[in-house]
């Protein structure tokens, strides 16, 4: 479990986090929702330090993370793993290499075992013949893949995700989703999903938080997030056509089933 | 200025402290040397051997005064180009080639978040990343120097012969002559300070970039020009305390 308080942030007196404080369960993808720019991918390199709030904490399974010394930090740090936006695969290492880096620096494992794992971990995102391949001849796509496996290769506690799936086909966006929650459900591990993606909320939102202009304005899981009468999240849920659609439909349903309940009321001869 | 420095001596500091363990060091400096040594000596070796011959060249040319033996020549660039012309030079060279390398490297890694996925990982991405750097090259400049020496007096010898102003006989001469091998320590200290400036205030800016590619090569630009101050300040103040 991570808990955040009441983190802020400004770059150059411009405020970008203003007050955010949640809680991200173990065992669930917690969802980090919002508009580009609101500060999501800043909050999550405050959560892992590579940010330093103004003011504010962080505990990761209740132990303090935020100006605690460093070898507290870097302890907690050997058990996160991390997508980033841009993917930020080291480019003088092939894919393999990539995704094996962690295992080497964190883990006991021979060589033999850590190649298993690497292959096993480029399968499940779908990349099963890139070993040998340099991150410059991969697409925007592909990098995010290896970022994945790259941050899910160490049997990590924590697992951090900024949109993992932005630049995928629909198809494969699902099969990444998929893979998060699968892997956050079997090893029981605390993830956090920085994303704008419906789909995803939809698929796996767990636990969502909605980010506004730096500040938490809602939060709660995928089965409310539809019926709220906040207007900054419902311009931001409704944006895409087909939810509008969807809504719509719902509504109908509703209406129906509202209108058949009172004709078989009408109908009904023991009530009159 | 002086923050900068404070910040220098701070970032300095910061390799040492929570490092990783000696055997993924060791192995990373060995790295870094086969990249340092391989990519540079190639122009160290073009450099000095033009230096020597131009050294000869111009030696001979100011010799007019025919009491002075011709074995003079090679003296002289012996004399020059161990004490001076090979070390300085050849890292000055360096700090184009190198400095420039490693700071635009480390620059890229940086706002491309390479820095920050280390991090991340627990790892003290300052010792990580830079320390082998530092310490390759305080390993093979010297080794590079000592092939410009020789080099450097290889070119002053064709140079000398093939044009005829001195024969092969007096040149060996000259530059055997009052011979003093502690220059040869000396130049080596030398390669050593300008192998740990070059290589320290290199990574430091590029480890201190931020924003975008615009400014990586700002940092390369400003890695070079702080390098080539330094090895000469340097320079001279080790002239002063060990001459
Ligand atoms: N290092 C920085 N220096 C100055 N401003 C920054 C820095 N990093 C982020 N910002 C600002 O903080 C704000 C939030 O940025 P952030 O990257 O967190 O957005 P985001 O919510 O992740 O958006 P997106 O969905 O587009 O990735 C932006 O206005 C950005 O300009
Ligand atoms: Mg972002």
């Amino acid at each position: 479990m991570i808990e955040i308080h009441n983190i802020h942030k400004s770059f150059d007196g411009k405020k970008v986090l203003d007050g955010v404080s949640g809680v991200f369960e173990t065992g669930m993808t917690n969802l980090l929702l919002g508009a580009s720019g609101t500060g999501k991918s800043v909050l999550l390199k405050c959560i892992v330090g590579l940010i330093k709030p103004d003011l504010g904490s962080v505990t990761f399974d209740g132990t303090y993370f935020t100006n605690n010394k460093l070898d507290i930090r870097q302890e907690i740090r050997r058990k996160i793993g991390m997508l980033f936006q841009g993917s930020a695969l080291f480019d003088s290492m092939t894919v393999e290499q990539n995704v094996e880096f962690p295992l080497k620096m964190l883990t006991s494992m021979s060589k033999g075992e850590r190649l298993d794992r690497v292959n096993f971990c480029l399968k499940r995102v779908g990349l099963e013949n890139a070993n040998t391949k340099m991150p410059s001849e991969l697409s925007g796509g592909m990098k995010k893949r290896v970022g994945i496996a790259r941050a899910i290769a160490p049997n990590c506690t924590y697992l951090f995700c900024d949109e993992p799936n932005s630049g995928l086909d629909p198809q494969t966006a699902i099969k990444i989703d998929e893979l998060i929650k699968e892997i956050t459900e079997e090893y029981n591990i605390t993830t956090i999903i920085v994303t704008h993606d419906m789909n995803s909320v939809i698929e796996i939102g767990d636990k969502i938080m909605f980010l506004y202009q730096g500040k938490k304005l809602w939060e709660g899981s995928r089965d409310d997030i539809m019926d709220t009468d906040i207007r900054e999240l419902n311009d931001f849920i409704f944006a895409n056509r087909l939810m509008r659609d969807a809504r719509k439909v719902e509504q109908e349903e509703e209406e129906e089933a509202e209108s058949i309940e009172q004709n078989s009321k009408l109908d009904d001869p023991g009530s009159i | 200025m002086l923050q900068h420095f404070g910040n220098y001596l701070l970032f300095i500091a910061s390799l040492f402290y929570r490092g990783e363990g000696p055997k993924i060091i060791f192995n990373r400096t060995i790295d870094e040397a086969i990249l340092i040594g391989i990519n540079s000596v190639f122009i160290v070796a073009i450099v000095s051997t033009f230096i020597g011959a131009v050294t000869c060249v111009q030696t001979a040319y100011n010799l007019t005064n025919a009491l002075i033996p011709r074995s003079t020549i090679g003296f002289m660039v012996r004399e020059m180009t161990l004490l001076e012309l090979a070390p300085t030079i050849t890292s000055i060279v360096l700090a184009g080639k190198v400095g420039s390398n490693i700071a635009g490297g480390l620059g890229t890694m940086k706002i491309t978040e390479q820095v920050d996925a280390l991090e991340v990982m627990g790892i003290n991405s300052a010792s990580y990343l830079v320390l082998p750097k530092i310490l390759a090259a305080v390993f093979v400049f010297p080794l590079l120097v000592i092939i410009a020496m020789f080099l450097s007096i290889g070119g002053g010898y064709l140079a000398g012969t093939l044009t005829g102003e001195v024969t092969a006989q007096e040149y060996i001469t000259g530059i055997r002559s009052d011979f003093i091998p502690y220059n040869i320590v000396f130049a080596l200290i030398k390669s050593v300070v300008f192998a740990f400036l070059i290589s320290s205030i290199s990574s430091f800016r590029g480890y201190n970039t931020s924003g975008g590619a615009l400014e990586v090569g700002e940092s390369s630009t400003k890695a070079v020009t702080f390098s080539v101050i330094a090895i000469l300040v340097a320079d001279y103040l080790l002239a002063q305390m060990l001459l």
